[in-house]
């Protein structure tokens, strides 16, 4: 039997958490993607994917075999290194976000006290993977396809930073647990809605806003559509991916996936009170911690899937933006705006009636 | 522990590894390639150093915003860099002898910050606790060093303005979006009926 106080020990549980992690993920992802398409297809009155399983819900598992058993092709001219370590630097990052996002009660691989950092780091590295990969294709629309990426998430990055500071400040902690701890109790806690019962909703005035600019920069960060410049098919064909083939742009494909979900995740952690229950759940104490565990996970899990719902319906009704508009939008409104709400925010940390 | 100093000597071999490849990558982009990779291992050491802020300030700063935008103007330059590389060797004991002044002054100044000055005898604002990194920094910053902190960040700033000041040049002739203009626009006033007769057209 394995000490499980001992480094060996500790390496297995850890290496096994994130496993169930990234099983957990993969597998949800696949899923993730059907109901996308689903989405979009239910929208413009199409049926979607149906031919492959009932409903058409192995299509995903299909389409990873096709990808895995393609051709790869590597372009005569493309730096061959920086070629593949790009999807793989994508594919990295944005599963090592999830480390530190807390699924449940007590389910997180790493409860690190700046996991709001954290997370802000790696996604601030996600632009590497479209940049390497853009440049090392050695071909003009991946090049300008990663140059608009990296102009745009570069810019969305900061009012998203923006915004996590106003959670930041409302919380008092840069703990992803203790930011979920802090709102438990019922929805009027949650820091939508000002985060501290019915004496803080006034800054819901502010949080409300805050809310809805951190969704739209979650879409531009993610290269989503309307936001989708950096792959803009009906101008730079695919963007960074044109090179790409086989595994590597499948690596491109999860990895952008990952990240929305990631952000999904991440707005009912900051805003929406992760796997809080939305009512008072004094009925849960006689419960064994397992059952606690996985009654908070379905919170966190059907409010991920609420917000992947939005950033499905986005993506089928809104038209791309135009490059200069999309830049105006980052600059020009939402940097002053959530410049704002940190300043009203810190005012009502000093002023108002406290938490 | 023997997962800590497996970590450390992997950071730290990754570090001077990449350090070094910075300076001898044939390729500039690869060079600040290299460069990122060892920002982002010497975060990894101030992590093991229980720095933790530090390091995922390091991450966000650097790596994600200044060298991105390195990146970005090293890819978009084109120079001919075997030219430049021309005479490197002859310039290698200059470079050679800054460095080696560097080091030197390096050493002595964090030798004598830590014998005889501020930090003598102290062991550094890392508390131990309930109070966390962050926390404790932003306790010392936000006090103690408010004036500091906030030229600092007036010294940004005066950077800031200064680069567009220089860069910022307004074109005549460029037709710019109004968005406010864009959204008033009714059909009665972006639309004009006329009559035009036969043979005249009309003035604008």
């Amino acid at each position: 039997m394995i000490d499980w106080g001992s480094p060996v020990g500790w390496l297995v549980i850890t290496v096994g958490q994130i496993l169930a992690v990234l099983v957990w993920l993969l597998l949800s992802q696949a899923f993730f993607m059907l109901a996308d398409r689903k989405i979009w297809a239910g929208v413009m009155m199409r049926k979607g994917p149906n031919v492959v399983g009932p409903f058409g819900l192995l299509q995903s598992f299909a389409d990873l075999i096709k990808f895995v058993l393609k051709e790869l092709i590597i372009p005569a001219g493309a730096d061959k290194a920086v070629f593949l370590l790009a999807p793989l630097v994508s594919f990295t990052l944005a599963f090592g976000a999830w480390a530190v996002m807390p699924l449940a009660p007590g389910w997180v691989v790493s409860n690190i006290n700046v996991g709001v950092l954290y997370l802000f780091a790696i996604s601030s590295l996600g632009v590497y993977g479209i940049i390497m990969g853009g440049w090392a294709s050695n071909s003009k629309y991946p090049f300008l396809g990663s140059l608009r990426s990296a102009a745009q998430m570069v810019s969305y990055e900061v009012s998203i930073g923006f915004v996590i500071v106003t959670v930041i400040l409302l919380t008092g902690s840069l703990s992803l647990q203790t930011i979920v701890l802090k709102q438990g109790g019922g929805f009027w806690n949650w820091n939508v809605l000002g985060g501290g019962g019915l004496k803080n909703l006034p800054a819901a005035l502010v949080m409300i806003p805050m809310t809805v600019i951190f969704f739209i920069s979650a879409l531009a960060e993610t290269n989503r559509p309307p936001f989708d410049l950096p792959e803009a098919e009906s101008e730079l064909v695919a963007g960074y991916q044109v090179e790409y083939s086989s595994t590597p742009y499948l690596l491109f494909m999860i990895a952008e996936l990952a990240n929305i979900l990631l952000m999904c995740a991440l707005i009912s952690i900051l805003f929406f009170g992760g796997w809080q229950a939305p009512f008072p759940t004094p009925f849960t104490s006689s419960w064994s911690p397992t059952a606690v565990s996985f009654f908070g996970f379905m919170w966190f899990f059907g409010k991920m899937m609420f917000f992947f719902f939005l950033f499905a319906m986005v993506k089928a009704v809104v038209p791309r933006y135009r490059y200069d508009q999309l830049m105006r939008l980052g600059w020009k409104v939402f940097l002053p705006t959530s410049l704002a709400a940190v300043i009203a925010i810190s005012a009502w940390r000093v002023y108002g009636p406290g938490v | 522990m023997a997962l800590q100093a497996i970590a450390f000597y992997l950071l730290a071999a990754t570090t001077v590894v990449a350090g070094l490849a910075v300076i001898s990558a044939k390729n500039p982009v690869h060079s600040v390639l290299f460069l990122i990779t060892a920002f982002f291992s010497a975060a990894g050491l101030f992590v093991l150093l229980g720095a933790e802020f530090l390091a995922m300030i390091l991450v966000v700063v650097y790596v994600g915003a200044v060298a991105v935008l390195f990146l970005f103007v090293v890819m978009m330059l084109d120079v001919d860099f075997a030219a430049l590389r021309q005479g490197s060797v002859r310039y290698l004991p200059i470079g050679a002898m800054v460095a080696g002044l560097l080091t030197v002054e390096m050493i002595l100044v964090a030798v004598s910050v830590a014998h005889n000055g501020a930090a003598a005898g102290s062991t550094g604002p890392t508390p131990t606790g309930s109070v966390t990194n962050a926390e404790a920094i932003g306790r010392v910053l936000y006090t103690d060093y408010a004036y500091f902190f906030q030229i600092a960040g007036l010294v940004l700033l005066v950077a800031m303005i200064g680069a567009i000041v220089l860069t910022l040049k307004h074109r005549v002739g460029v037709k710019r979006q109004d968005v406010g203009r864009q959204t008033a626009r009714t059909p009665a006033s972006g639309m004009r009926i006329v009559t035009i007769k036969s043979g005249e057209g009309i003035d604008e």
